[in-house]
């Protein structure tokens, strides 16, 4: 009797998130067939999925897609990797702490969105100015998680291995890193979620190719449809990032009681 | 190389130690000449410098003046050679049971770390994350880090304190059987007079950074917990702790420890 009850409730459990996103398409997409919404202002569920499948039979969205993904990956690369090491300085000497800590905390306070027009006196409205700035939107959240990650290492902890002769690289290796890795890892996230906002404002406004230009360009011949598109692919893309994220937190965090799998603990 | 092969414990000679934090006096003039293998129990109200003494011998902490000997030579000399257990078990959160027994260790420590909790009774437990253990566990598997690099000389500060009375029991026959078995020099911070009376062969209490007692207890092994020479030891220790403050004693951790002593006086 239990079993079947516990086999049952899973199955109404995944499907409870689903039932007001598809509930919505439905009056979407009812109350466009049935006239009461202009398709100017919101095509049709329908129009929508067809115009995507005229990009995919046409290849131009992967063209699209795998642009907006370069600029996002490699932004996002240099920023995350900038901050890291910059969060790993501030975070295990003194001295790093005291030289840079509140420099990056002052331009930190900066909305990197602000420094667009100055970007694109710099760069153009090259590939270099988006690049740049989804790696100003990544760097801080990463620097400061991780900076926040190593201060915040049990000193309990660190003192036992130094006591076991770890020091150096053994002991950031086996100590701080993984110490730090639960908070570095939420700056991840975050940083994620700059790198699409940063990316969406950057393609809207400057660029020739990518998912921003796509949406920018479909406003001009009023395509909706279109728009409409390039916004779920964003939202798709940006799940994708998050359950990156979330796998590698399920990875990286395995001992962490709070990432073990439901049921694994009792 | 078995757990087995232990080299002798370390002979200890404590000179003149004396330890201020800033202008606070914590350690005057500690002497103590400690043999090899020998279990000591320190004891002494919470905040007599009694964990900065097990501080300044695990190399925590510098002394401001005075030596710490092993035999002959410097203490810091021999510094692989002791280990310290800590009140908290201090097991990283991110290796398993068995990484965490063999952390610092090079070459092929795992049948080495394997058998080093055998010793402690969680062979079974080696590939577990430490969040899935218990305290009394968790103690002893950092009774096993210690012991896989075979110490002479064993510092434990406080380390069962926070252990039920029943877990803390077995730990003390554990760690006397271990010792008795390995031949380690032993010096036990315990703020509980009797189990210090219980598994000591010498009980040194600290007052005001200074050795007020130094009591040896020459009892045959295995020792029977709540024996009238235990109680008399104990009551020993405790009147001289007392004795120096007749009013009752203000800190609430130091009513907790006297609790069952007082009841089981009043009952006897």
């Amino acid at each position: 009797m239990a079993s079947s009850a516990s086999a049952k409730a899973p199955l109404v459990q995944r499907l409870a998130p689903w039932a007001l996103p598809v509930t919505l398409l439905l009056i979407w997409q009812l109350s466009v067939s049935a006239g009461w919404l202009s398709t100017r202002i919101l095509p049709a569920p329908s129009a929508v999925l067809s115009a995507g499948w005229d990009l995919l039979s046409s290849g131009d969205i992967w063209q699209h897609l795998a642009i907006s993904g370069w600029r996002a990956g490699i932004g996002f690369a240099i920023g995350g990797g900038l901050g890291l090491l910059l969060g790993f300085i501030t975070g295990l000497s003194k001295w790093g702490e005291r030289l840079l800590d509140s420099s990056v905390q002052m331009v930190r306070n900066v909305p990197h969105l602000a420094l667009i027009p100055l970007v694109i006196l710099w760069f153009g409205i090259d590939e270099a100015a988006k690049i740049f700035l989804v790696a100003l939107g990544t760097l801080f959240p990463i620097y400061l998680n991780t900076y926040h990650g190593i201060r915040n290492i049990d000193a309990g902890l660190v003192e036992m291995a130094r006591s076991y002769g770890l020091s150096g690289f053994s002991l950031f290796w086996q100590v701080i890193l993984p110490g730090a890795l639960p908070s570095i890892l939420v700056g991840v996230r975050f940083a994620l979620g700059f790198m699409w906002l940063t990316l969406i404002v950057a393609e809207t406004i400057s660029a020739s190719s990518g998912i921003g230009y796509l949406a920018m360009n479909a406003r001009e011949f009023l395509q909706t449809d279109v728009v409409v598109l390039a916004i779920l692919l964003y939202a798709v893309l940006g799940k994708l990032a998050d359950v990156a994220a979330r796998s590698l937190e399920r990875l990286w965090l395995r001992w962490h009681p709070a990432y073990q799998a439901k049921g694994a603990s009792a | 190389m078995s757990l087995h092969s232990l080299k002798q414990g370390i002979p200890l000679a404590i000179e003149g130690l004396y330890k201020a934090f800033g202008s606070r006096q914590v350690l005057k003039d500690i002497q103590l000449q400690i043999p090899t293998g020998q279990f000591v129990a320190v004891v002494g109200r919470s905040g007599c410098g009694k964990s900065t003494l097990l501080r300044l011998l695990a190399g925590l902490d510098q002394a401001s003046q005075g030596q710490l000997l092993a035999g002959m030579v410097p203490l810091d000399s021999v510094r692989e050679d002791t280990r310290l257990m800590f009140q908290d078990a201090r097991l990283l959160p991110w290796k398993r049971v068995i990484d965490n027994v063999g952390l610092g260790l090079t070459g092929n420590w795992k049948p080495k770390a394997q058998e080093a909790l055998a010793a402690v009774g969680l062979a079974d437990r080696a590939q577990e994350w430490p969040a899935a253990l218990s305290g009394g566990q968790k103690q002893r598997v950092a009774l096993a880090r210690a012991l896989i690099h075979e110490p002479r000389l064993l510092l434990l500060d406080e380390p069962l304190g926070a252990l039920d009375a029943l877990t803390r029991i077995e730990m003390q026959q554990l760690i006397e059987n271990l010792w008795q078995k390995h031949g380690f020099t032993v010096l036990l911070v315990t703020h509980d007079v009797s189990e210090a009376v219980a598994v000591a062969d010498r009980v040194i209490l600290i007052e005001d950074g200074q050795v007020g007692l130094d009591l040896a207890v020459d009892l045959p092994r295995p020792r029977h917990r709540g024996s009238a020479q235990l109680a008399a030891l104990e009551a020993k220790v405790l009147d001289r702790v007392l004795g120096l403050q007749p009013e009752p004693a203000p800190e609430p951790k130091w009513e907790e420890v006297l609790a069952p002593v007082r009841e089981r006086r009043t009952a006897t």
